[in-house]
């Protein structure tokens, strides 16, 4: 392919003072404000911000798709020195695909659904190079190979659905791979994928763009992945481009204050609540963009200077130390050097350990039957186990925290617990009652108020049809007791409890933005003084600033009123943050159980392992052992015998692994590994993660 | 697929079987009634009793019923009593002309209404998508009825161009097909093209849509290969559906330019409480109607492999 | 620690913000359109008295073309029927019959159709198995046969004719109102509710109806609008409400023999529904707009 490849001066692609903005009712509001970067041949660069900041929509620019709301506002799209935009369409379209290619995020629906895998993987020669049926055939196996795909002919004449979520995203990275690219623009190719195989993934995609030495422009919410897949990191926010360079230096020399807001929102994995506080940015990105002038970030700066930062055009700036780092800051070289140690606490936060566990869930199960059609699809045996023989407890005041990928049945305990659903064995001690079998309609008002949840998903979480004055009164007054009369002072008082204006009680749940609606969500879980409350991902669709203060909110609540907190979660920074102790599941069994420093550090369950080496990190120091799990996660209503994870695990020691159910190890301390590797084995193994100042640059 | 397709032939017999039931608990369930309607209400209670004993209606309800489904199954409905001839005999006939109306009207109205309906669908929002929405709520709005009496008096009592009834009394002629036809069509072709509307902007929003024109695929492959193959499953189904909905638009039309078919057959029927014929005619339409049901859903997992293979 | 607020709260209760929406219209011209139809046909119902030149059912001058001067000293604006009824004056007075029945069968339809699809889309189970299959077994039916027999074994009357709307549409409502249901059902505030212990009902009625509100007053629109065809066909065919008092679909069927030679007797009735109708699908073609993009 080569030969077409006609070897210029220019930049493979440039983006020169790019502005984007979306027409709306009345206006036109920017997307993308004066962007400038190069890419060159065998570059990758990867974009970060949080929602809204303008990231997709510079994807979609340089590829010359924006919609018909969209309108390029100034500057150019330059590829190979060609302005795109000036491209006729056959031109563009005869680029499309095979110069510049594109992969998506949620490749389910980017994948057409009637169309055969085969068809839509020949159809790219077929169209650009008129390749024959039979080369066309070929080039796609070998590519399906490529991406790991076992099977390749096979999955050829499988429609989308027939593939499971992360074999899916590899067919449309071999399909974005087919016209053999020389930019591959990637926008969140692994969100929504569970870690284990996000982890695949990105090894993969790396391991792709060293082979065929192919320009990456990869976007991504997570500055973790970013880490994992590219040499260059570009942050962005309000649709500028604050902060550009080779990704170690900006993490360990970040220029800009929003760079180093971001990541001291991060909890990492050397930190706990009992040595720091996360450091949210104060305030929240602003709705639409503001033209006032000066620096966009000014308002919520903490370094910001009058009348410096707020006049005139701020331009990107050459940092001294390093060649390719700019930030878009007039302070940036004034600004103290940045510590990776966020503020430490004073005293611990964590109450003295009760002698007797609040809640002690023994041998918990929760099977479906084939009839009651939900929640997972019936197995063959007639019925789903989503839940075998649970055995975890919490203590009083602290945080169990519960961790796995889809599947692995914590949605289902946390349903069990909050008596959404009732077990099929087992029990829950909470107190003097035994809840296994108590549904909430059967469930005193005493205990309604000592279990209460908070959601996952803020948008679902509040009624929308009902203001938060509602929706909070409402839970007053059937948790509480409280005198008509004194409802709005009550309201008010937990809008308080939660940082959120008594104003807000008026407010319809839509004009709130996501982490206020996570606020009101846990004010309303709060209604009734709750001695346990699950937590069930509740900051896992927010943005790591709102992340932060969420978390920080939690624990605050937590430490005030002693409340024990079972805090669902895939984050195992964020686990590590706030747990005291941890319950590892997969597949409806727990693998591991113990304390955060027994679960974080050998032995491990060779689970834990992976998830570990799976976690995005952002310390440009930290080591970690490579794991990365082959296959798909097995389909819940279809376990496999034995030890469920044996049809991933690299450590398998043998058919023993296949037909036994592994026993639990147990050490002193109340830690437990379900294994069949013998224990000195397990206790032998090297820590995953490890940092070392010494080895830094390599 | 095979045990899907059995599955629905057997809920299709169980709803037949229900409506049976239905039919005969609103029908027959009285006797004295069923002697009244057959011998006329000038007859003596004697004459009528028998009557009845000799048509057995003195069994036991459920002997009544079992028997009564038997006939009807063989096809035997009894005789009616407005044209004095079994009424398989008038049934057949009208139903076989009634097919010729219906036949006509589909095989111009779905092409027809298909096209329109991409085309408005392609583009979202464009000057010929709002034009073809606004026809198509203008005609949907007009009931057969009213575009029966509109068009008959532009095409017959202004221009003459047409004549105004449609009874074949010198054979089968085109001519008198034409105003039929151009009714039924009409009305019905509006909820198609606005159904493949619809779906076909819904398909186009799609991120698979935006996949292929990424690939650099041309436009008419996007569009043939891509979005047609997905927006047409839903007005399949549509389609299928509308077969119910005509079968209404026909009584109005066969009544309205008394063409003898099977819609003016049902309402003369009933306007006349000839028994038999309200239970066969009943019968046959609810058969068409479940089973272009049956067929509409059959076809439907058939073009989607989502449900195809699972 | 605490965001920023950024918008101001402009809409204070649910009821105010569904008006504020329903308002948005004035921006869809062809939902304008259809109003502006809606309008017109209710004016004239209730100023019927005031503006109808002749009683309706006053017999005076038979077969007069649109025009003819009347013998009063008026006109016949839209001519007279064969026994000598001002038909402009029946159109008018007609508008009254069919806003009144078409209203109520839909209301009625509702009514019926939001309950059983409330109770099964949220109990599922055996509720819902039992209230599906019986609505497949009335959407099975070809919906005039089903009109025709039901008018022709209990005998036409308003309220009749009332009760077998409501019979044959209530199973259309109930599946869309159950299709909103499943989903809504799943949410998490339903959850919150069932956790601080709501009755089924308060859940149903309170945290599930408002919020499918938006879908059912568009096909609420449109389903008027097919019941006012239904209730024009019943008329036309002779099934719809007994004579003399004026309903379109009646005048329609009383002069259809006569249309070849006095098209006008008929023609004028036909429009006057199609324009009723018409402005019903525009009006819902606006809403849908205004409150399911949105």
């Amino acid at each position: 392919m080569s030969e077409r490849r006609a070897t210029t001066a220019n930049p493979l692609l440039q983006l020169d003072d790019l502005s984007i903005g979306y027409r709306i009712r009345g206006g036109i509001v920017p997307a993308v404000r004066r962007v400038s970067f190069t890419l060159e041949e065998g570059d990758s660069l990867g974009l970060v911000g949080e929602s809204g900041c303008g990231k997709s929509t510079l994807a979609y620019a340089v590829v010359n798709y924006l919609g018909r709301a969209g309108v390029r506002l100034r500057g150019r799209v330059l590829y190979e020195g060609q302005d795109l935009a000036a491209l006729s369409g056959e031109a563009l379209r005869s680029l499309r695909g095979r110069e510049i290619a594109m992969v998506d995020q949620d490749p389910v629906s980017c994948l057409n659904p009637v169309l055969p895998i085969g068809e839509q993987l020949m159809e790219v020669p077929m169209i650009h190079e008129h390749a024959t049926v039979e080369q066309a055939r070929e080039r796609a196996v070998a590519m399906l190979g490529e991406v790991k795909l076992p099977n390749a002919e096979s999955v050829m004449a499988r429609y989308p659905h027939q593939l499971s979520g992360g074999q899916q995203q590899r067919v449309v990275i071999a399909m974005a791979l087919m016209g053999n690219p020389r930019l591959l623009v990637m926008d969140e190719p692994t969100t929504g994928l569970d870690v284990t195989i996000e982890a695949a993934i990105l090894e993969l995609i790396a391991e792709l763009r060293e082979r065929h030495r192919m320009a990456l422009l990869f976007i991504s919410h997570n500055l973790g992945t970013v880490m994992r897949v590219c040499n260059r990191l570009g942050v962005m926010y309000c649709g500028e481009l604050v902060e550009e360079g080779e990704v170690r230096e900006v993490f360990r020399n970040p220029r800009h204050p929003y760079t180093r807001g971001l990541l001291d929102c991060l909890p990492t994995f050397d930190t706990d609540k009992n040595t720091v506080t996360l450091k949210p940015i104060p305030g929240q990105v602003p709705a639409v963009p503001s033209e006032a002038p000066g620096c966009v970030f000014a308002p919520r700066c903490q370094f910001v200077e009058e009348p410096r930062c707020t006049r005139g055009e701020i331009a990107a700036e050459r940092v001294a130390a390093a060649a390719h780092h700019r930030a878009r800051c007039v302070r940036q070289a004034e600004l103290p050097h940045w510590e990776p140690a966020q503020s430490i606490r004073e005293a611990p936060v964590t109450p003295a350990l009760s002698p007797e566990p609040l809640l002690r869930i023994d041998g918990l199960d929760k099977s479906y039957e084939a009839a009651g059609v939900h929640w997972f699809r019936k197995g063959k045996d007639g019925g789903v186990h989503a839940l075998n023989g649970i055995t975890v407890s919490a203590a009083k005041g602290r945080t169990l925290a519960i961790v796995g990928e889809s599947g692995c049945g914590k949605t289902t305990l946390a349903r069990v617990l909050t008596g959404l659903e009732e077990a099929s064995g087992g029990t829950i001690r909470f107190g003097d009652s035994d809840l296994a079998r108590t549904g909430v309609n059967r469930r005193t008002k005493a205990l309604k108020r000592a279990i209460q949840m908070v959601f996952q998903h803020p948008d679902g979480t509040l009624n929308p049809s009902h203001t938060i004055g509602f929706t909070i009164a409402r839970t007053l007054r059937r948790l509480a007791s409280i005198p008509a009369g004194e409802m709005k002072r009550a309201v008010e008082n937990l809008l308080q409890k939660v940082n959120l204006p008594a104003e807000f009680s008026r407010r319809l749940p839509r004009q709130l933005s996501g982490g206020q609606k996570q606020r009101v969500a846990i004010a309303r879980a709060l209604a009734g003084n709750p001695e346990l409350v699950v937590a069930d991902e509740p900051v896992s669709s927010l943005d790591v600033s709102v992340q932060a203060a969420i978390l920080n909110l939690l624990l605050e609540i937590q430490t005030a009123s002693e409340t024990t907190m079972l805090f669902i979660s895939h984050d195992l920074a964020v686990v590590r943050f706030l747990a005291d102790h941890i319950c590892v599941m997969y597949l409806g069994r727990v693998m591991e159980y113990g304390t955060v420093e027994e679960v974080f550090d050998p032995p491990y369950h060779p689970y834990t392992e992976a998830l570990l080496s799976a976690a995005p990190v952002t310390d440009p120091d930290a080591k970690r052992r490579r794991i990365v799990l082959e296959g798909s996660l097995p389909d819940p209503s279809e376990p496999p015998r034995g030890c469920p994870f044996h049809t991933r695990c690299p450590r398998k020691i043998g058919p023993l692994c296949e037909d036994t159910l592994p026993p639990e190890h147990r050490l002193p301390g109340g830690h437990r590994i379900a294994c069949h590797i013998p224990l000195p084995e397990l206790q032998a193994m090297e820590p995953v993660l490890t940092r070392s100042r010494a080895e830094a640059g390599d | 697929m095979a045990r899907f397709i059995v599955k629905r032939l057997l809920f299709m017999a169980a709803t037949m079987l229900t409506v049976s039931i239905l039919l005969f608990g609103l029908l027959e369930i009285s006797p004295g009634s069923v002697a009244t309607k057959v011998l006329g209400p000038y007859t003596s209670q004697e004459q009528r009793d028998l009557w009845l004993e000799a048509h057995g209606y003195f069994r036991p309800l459920h002997v009544r019923y079992l028997d009564w489904l038997g006939h009807l199954v063989q096809g035997e409905f009894g005789e009616s009593i407005r044209f004095k001839v079994p009424v398989a005999e008038v049934l057949w006939p009208r139903l076989s002309n009634t097919a010729v109306l219906g036949g006509l009207v589909l095989v111009i109205m779905v092409p027809f209404s298909l096209a329109l309906g991409v085309l408005a669908g392609m583009k979202e929002g464009s000057p010929l998508d709002r034009t073809i929405s606004l026809f198509s709520i203008v005609t949907t709005s007009v009931p057969e009825f009213a575009s029966s009496v509109i068009l008959a008096a532009l095409f017959v009592f202004y221009l003459g161009l047409l004549p105004g009834t449609s009874t074949m009394a010198s054979g089968f002629s085109w001519r008198e097909m034409v105003l039929p036809v151009l009714v039924l069509v009409l009305y019905d072709f509006g909820y198609v093209t606005r159904m493949t509307r619809a779906s076909m902007v819904e398909v186009m929003t799609r991120p698979y849509i935006r996949t292929a024109v990424l690939k650099g695929l041309p436009h008419r492959r996007v569009i043939f290969r891509h979005a047609l193959r997905n927006a047409l499953i839903a007005p399949f189904t549509v389609i299928m559906l509308q077969i119910n909905w005509l079968l209404s638009g026909v009584i109005v039309v066969e009544f309205f330019f008394a063409y003898k078919g099977f819609g003016s057959l049902l309402l003369e029927a009933s306007l006349n409480q000839d028994l038999f014929l309200i239970e066969a005619c009943t019968m046959v339409s609810v058969l068409v109607a479940v089973g272009t049901q049956t067929l509409a859903d059959i076809g439907y997992v058939y073009l989607n492999p989502r449900i195809r293979f699972s | 620690m605490t965001e920023v607020i950024s918008k101001p709260a402009t809409r204070r209760l649910p009821l105010v913000g569904l008006l504020s929406r329903v308002l948005l219209l004035r921006e869809s011209w062809v939902g304008m359109i259809g109003a502006a139809l809606i309008v017109f046909w209710v004016l004239l119902a209730f100023t019927a008295p005031l503006i109808s030149p002749y009683h309706p059912n006053a017999t005076l001058v038979p077969y007069a073309v649109p025009g003819t001067a009347a013998p009063d000293g008026g006109t016949f604006w839209l001519g007279t029927d064969h026994i000598g009824r001002d038909i402009l004056s029946r159109v008018i007075w007609g508008t009254r019959t069919v806003l009144v029945y078409a209203p109520l069968a839909t209301l009625s339809a509702y009514a019926l159709g939001i309950v059983l699809g409330l109770a099964a889309g949220y109990y599922r189970g055996w509720m819902d198995e039992v209230l599906s299959r019986f609505s497949d077994l009335v959407l099975s039916f070809p919906v005039l046969v089903l009109y025709i027999l039901i008018i022709v074994r209990f005998g036409s009357s308003g309220l009749n004719i009332i009760l077998a709307v409501t019979f044959a549409s209530a199973p259309g409502v109930m599946r869309i109102v159950r299709g909103l249901v499943l989903d809504i059902r799943d949410r998490d505030y339903i959850a919150a509710a069932q956790m601080r212990g709501e009755s089924p009902w308060y859940i149903m009625f309170v945290e599930i109806l408002p919020n499918v509100r938006g879908p059912l007053i568009v096909d609420g629109c449109l389903r008027l609008g097919y019941v006012t065809i239904t209730i024009g066909v019943l008329g036309f065919l002779g099934l719809g409400l007994p004579p003399p008092d004026p309903d379109w679909g009646g005048m329609i069927n009383e002069t259809r023999s006569m249309a070849m030679a006095f098209p006008h007797m008929a023609l004028f009735p036909c429009l006057a529904i199609s324009s009723l109708v018409l402005g019903l699908n525009l009006l819902a073609d606006g809403l849908r707009e205004v409150l399911l993009d949105a």
